[in-house]
C-alpha cells in the first residue's frame, strides 16, 4: 500500500487537507446540487424568460466559402446585391414585401411593455419590416406605430378579435414555439395588473398560464379548415403564415404546407420566451441550425421552397447567423431575443436592480418577474421609464441595419446579387456535428456525415 | 330580401356579399339554400344582418360574429360561433364540438344537444343549450354564462376562471377546481334574461350554480396533484 504523502510540495498541510477534501462530482456539480436545494426549498420548477443556455451546435460551426479563382465577387457598397422578400404569394390577394429579409418576431404586450412594443413597431416601419403581437392580442399603439403588422392568432384566443383580423397585414397562427414545443404560454401573477388582465379577460393577479392547444380544431385536417375560415373572414386578402417549434420538422411542415399556410415561422430550440419552465427551455426541441436544412428538404420535395415562404427564427444574433440561414434555404430570419438585447436587455447599468433580482447583467433571465432593471419586458411605470420609445427605435435600427450590411457584405463576397442566392454549397462546417445538420462537408474534406 | 343558393354559389362570394353590407347600406335579410355541410358559411359578418341558413352546416359556421343575428335551421358542425363578439346564432338542431369556444360576447343558442368542449376557452359569451352537452364543456372557460337545461358530461368547467355555470339536470363529474356554488338573485335575473332570449321555457329556479373555487389561480406545490 502506497504511503500517502503528508503535505502538499509548498508544505502546507492544511492546504494539502483542503485539497483532499475538494473532490466535485461530475454528476452533481455546484449548479445541480443549487438546483435541487432550490427546488426543495421552493417545491416548483424554475420558471424563467430568456432562452436556452446550455452549449448546442449553432450557426458559428459554419464558414462561408468566399469569391477567389472559381467565382467572382460583387464590389462591397457599389455593385447590388438586393434584400427584397414577398411573402404570401400562394393564396394571399395582398402578399406583402419586406425590404429586408429581417422580421421582428412576436413578442407580448403584457411580457413587453408599451415603449419597447412601440420601439420595435416604429423601427420595423423605418426598416421596411415587420413586428409581430403576441398573446394578449393587438394595442393601438402597435397598430399605430407599425406600417406591416403580423397578428398572432394563439391557442389562448386572449383579446382575439375580428376587427384586429381585419386591420393587421398577415395572420400568423400559432402552433408551437421554439421554447417550448408542445407547451402553452405563461405571464405570472406579478405582470398581470389591470389592463394586461382586462386584455385577456382574467382576473388581475392570477398565474396566468395559456392553453397549449387551439381550443377549436385538432390537428392538420382541422387546420387546414381554420385557415380557410380566417381567409373566409379577412377575404383571403392577407398572407397566413404557421408558427411551429422546431421538433419533428419534416413532418410538420409538410402538414403545415397541406394545411394552406402561405408561410411556415420555423423557431428553434434557442428561441426566446417571456416565462417557461427551464426543463422545456433547455431539454425540448431541436436547435435551429438542422431544423432549417430539414425544413427546407421538406419543403423541396413537396416542390413548395419558395413558394411557401421559410422563415426561421430562434438564436439569430447576427448577419452572419442570417447569412447561414438564407444560404441553407430560408427565406427570411426572425429576431427576438437579439432585438430585446439591442432595447438593453442584459445591460450593465442599474446595477442595484439586477442584485435585488439576484442576478447580474450578463445573465439575468428574469423576463417573468415583471422587474427587468433596463426597462424592456417590464409594465411597472418606475422601470419602464428607463426606455424611451425614440432611443429603442434608434438603437434597433442601428442594430438591424448593421446585421443587414453584414449579411450584403457576406452574400457579395460569395458574388451573390440577391441574398437568396447563397446556398448550401457556399459553406463548409467546422465541426463533424454542424457538417451533419446543416449537409454541408466537413472544411478540408468532402465529407458530410450520414451521405455516404 | 335576398337568397343565395350554395349548390350554385362559392361561399367565399356569400361570405364577400355578407362583408359587404355595412350599418347603414345594403340588404339585411338573406337566406341561404342548400348548405351541405360547408364549413365557414357567414363566418366574419361585421353588420346588423339577419341570416336564415336552412340545412346542416359543416365547421365555424357564424365565426366571429359581430352585429348579426345567424339562424341554423338543422346541425352545426364543429366550432359553431367560434370567437363570436356581439349579436346571436341559433342552431335548431344539435351542434358538434367546441360550439362558441373562445367567445368574446353575444348569444349563442343552441335547441337541441352540444357534443364536447362547449364553451371551451368562453371569455363573456352567453350559451344557452337546451338539451345536453358533452365532457370538458367550460374548459377553461374565462367569463361568460353557460345554462345547460339538460345534462352535463365529465369535467364540466375544468380549470375554470370566472365564468357562471348552470346546469338544470345531471353532471357526471365536475373538473378541476369548478364547484358548486350558491343560487343568488343575481344569477335567477341571468338566467330568466337569457332563456326568454333562448325561448326555451325552464325554470330559473331548477337550475344549479357552478364556478371557480380559485383554488389555481397562484401555483402551489401541495395544489400539483390537482392539475
Amino acid at each position: 500500500m502506497t504511503q500517502q504523502p503528508k503535505e502538499t510540495p509548498d508544505g502546507n498541510p492544511e492546504a494539502y487537507r483542503e485539497w483532499l477534501a475538494t473532490r466535485p462530482s461530475h454528476t452533481f456539480p455546484k449548479s445541480v446540487l443549487a438546483e435541487i436545494y432550490r427546488a426543495a426549498d421552493d417545491g416548483l420548477y424554475e420558471i424563467r424568460g430568456f432562452g436556452a443556455k446550455r452549449r448546442i451546435t449553432t450557426f458559428d460551426d459554419l464558414l462561408f466559402l468566399g469569391a477567389s479563382m472559381s467565382r467572382y465577387p460583387l464590389e462591397g457598397y457599389r455593385e447590388r446585391c438586393d434584400t427584397n422578400v414577398v411573402i404570401g404569394t400562394r393564396f394571399a390577394k395582398k402578399p406583402i414585401e419586406l425590404k429586408i429579409p429581417i422580421t421582428f418576431a412576436g413578442m407580448s404586450f403584457g411580457a413587453l411593455g408599451t415603449h419597447a412594443k412601440e420601439a420595435l413597431g416604429r423601427a420595423a416601419t423605418e426598416l421596411g419590416t415587420t413586428t409581430t403581437t403576441g398573446d394578449g392580442g393587438m394595442t393601438d399603439e402597435e397598430r399605430r406605430s407599425s406600417k406591416t403588422l403580423v397578428y398572432q392568432v394563439l391557442p389562448s384566443r386572449y383579446g382575439l378579435n375580428p376587427d384586429d383580423l381585419r386591420r393587421c397585414d398577415a395572420i400568423e397562427v400559432v402552433v408551437g414555439q421554439g421554447a417550448k414545443p408542445g407547451g402553452g404560454g405563461m405571464l405570472l401573477g406579478q405582470k398581470i395588473n389591470a389592463r394586461v388582465a382586462k386584455m385577456r379577460t382574467l382576473p388581475e393577479g392570477i398565474d396566468q398560464r395559456s392553453a397549449c392547444r387551439h381550443p377549436d380544431w385538432t390537428g392538420p385536417d382541422d387546420l387546414e379548415i381554420k385557415i380557410n375560415e380566417l381567409r373566409e373572414i379577412t377575404d383571403w386578402e392577407k398572407p397566413i403564415y404557421i408558427k411551429i417549434g422546431a421538433t419533428r420538422v419534416k413532418y410538420d411542415v409538410q402538414l403545415a404546407v397541406k394545411s394552406g399556410a402561405d408561410a411556415i415561422v420555423l423557431d428553434g430550440m434557442q428561441g426566446g420566451t417571456a416565462a417557461t419552465q427551464d426543463v422545456f427551455i433547455e431539454h425540448v426541441g431541436i436547435p435551429t441550425l438542422p431544423a432549417v436544412r430539414i425544413a427546407v428538404e421538406a419543403l423541396q420535395e413537396m416542390d413548395m421552397h419558395r413558394k411557401v415562404q421559410l422563415i426561421v427564427s430562434g438564436g439569430i444574433r447576427s448577419g452572419a447567423d442570417v447569412a447561414k440561414a438564407l444560404a441553407l434555404g430560408a427565406d427570411v430570419c426572425s429576431i427576438g431575443t437579439a432585438a430585446l438585447i439591442a432595447l438593453g436587455c442584459n445591460k450593465p447599468m442599474y446595477l442595484e436592480d439586477y442584485h435585488k433580482l439576484g442576478t447580474e447583467p450578463g445573465s439575468c433571465h428574469h423576463c417573468h418577474t415583471g422587474r427587468c432593471p433596463v426597462g424592456v419586458t417590464t409594465q411597472i411605470p418606475e422601470y419602464e421609464q428607463r426606455l424611451s420609445a425614440d432611443q429603442g427605435a434608434r438603437w434597433l435600427r442601428n442594430y438591424v441595419t448593421t446585421m443587414l450590411l453584414e449579411l450584403q457584405t457576406i452574400a457579395r463576397a460569395c458574388g451573390k446579387n440577391h441574398v437568396h442566392n447563397l446556398e448550401p454549397e457556399d459553406m463548409v462546417a467546422l465541426t463533424v456535428e454542424a457538417a451533419a445538420m446543416a449537409g454541408v462537408p466537413l472544411a478540408g474534406t468532402s465529407w458530410i456525415p450520414g451521405r455516404g | 330580401m335576398n337568397e343565395v343558393d350554395l349548390a350554385t354559389t362559392k361561399v367565399h362570394e356569400l361570405n364577400a356579399a355578407l362583408h359587404g353590407v355595412t350599418a347603414t347600406a345594403g340588404e339585411r335579410s338573406w337566406n341561404v339554400l342548400n348548405p351541405r355541410g360547408h364549413h365557414s358559411i357567414a363566418a366574419g359578418l361585421n353588420a346588423p344582418l339577419s341570416v336564415l341558413v336552412k340545412g346542416h352546416v359543416g365547421y365555424y359556421c357564424g365565426g366571429m360574429n359581430k352585429e348579426a343575428d345567424v339562424t341554423i335551421t338543422g346541425n352545426a358542425g364543429p366550432g359553431v360561433g367560434e370567437n363570436i363578439m356581439s349579436g346571436l346564432i341559433r342552431v335548431k338542431g344539435n351542434a358538434s364540438q367546441y360550439a362558441g369556444a373562445s367567445g368574446h360576447g353575444g348569444t349563442l343558442v343552441i335547441e337541441g344537444d352540444a357534443a364536447s368542449r362547449c364553451g371551451i376557452s368562453m371569455k363573456g359569451v352567453d350559451i344557452v343549450v337546451g338539451g345536453n352537452v358533452g365532457h370538458m364543456s367550460a374548459f377553461m372557460a374565462q367569463a361568460g354564462n353557460l345554462i345547460v337545461c339538460g345534462d352535463a358530461g365529465h369535467h364540466l368547467g375544468d380549470s375554470i376562471y370566472e365564468a357562471h355555470l348552470f346546469v338544470r339536470g345531471s353532471i357526471d363529474s365536475l373538473g378541476a377546481d369548478c364547484i358548486e356554488k350558491e343560487l343568488r338573485s343575481e344569477h335567477i335575473d341571468v338566467l330568466e334574461r337569457l332563456l326568454q332570449i333562448a325561448g326555451i321555457k325552464a325554470q330559473a329556479k331548477d337550475f344549479r350554480r357552478y364556478g371557480s373555487a380559485r383554488k389555481l389561480y397562484n401555483f402551489h406545490i401541495d395544489h400539483a396533484h390537482s392539475y
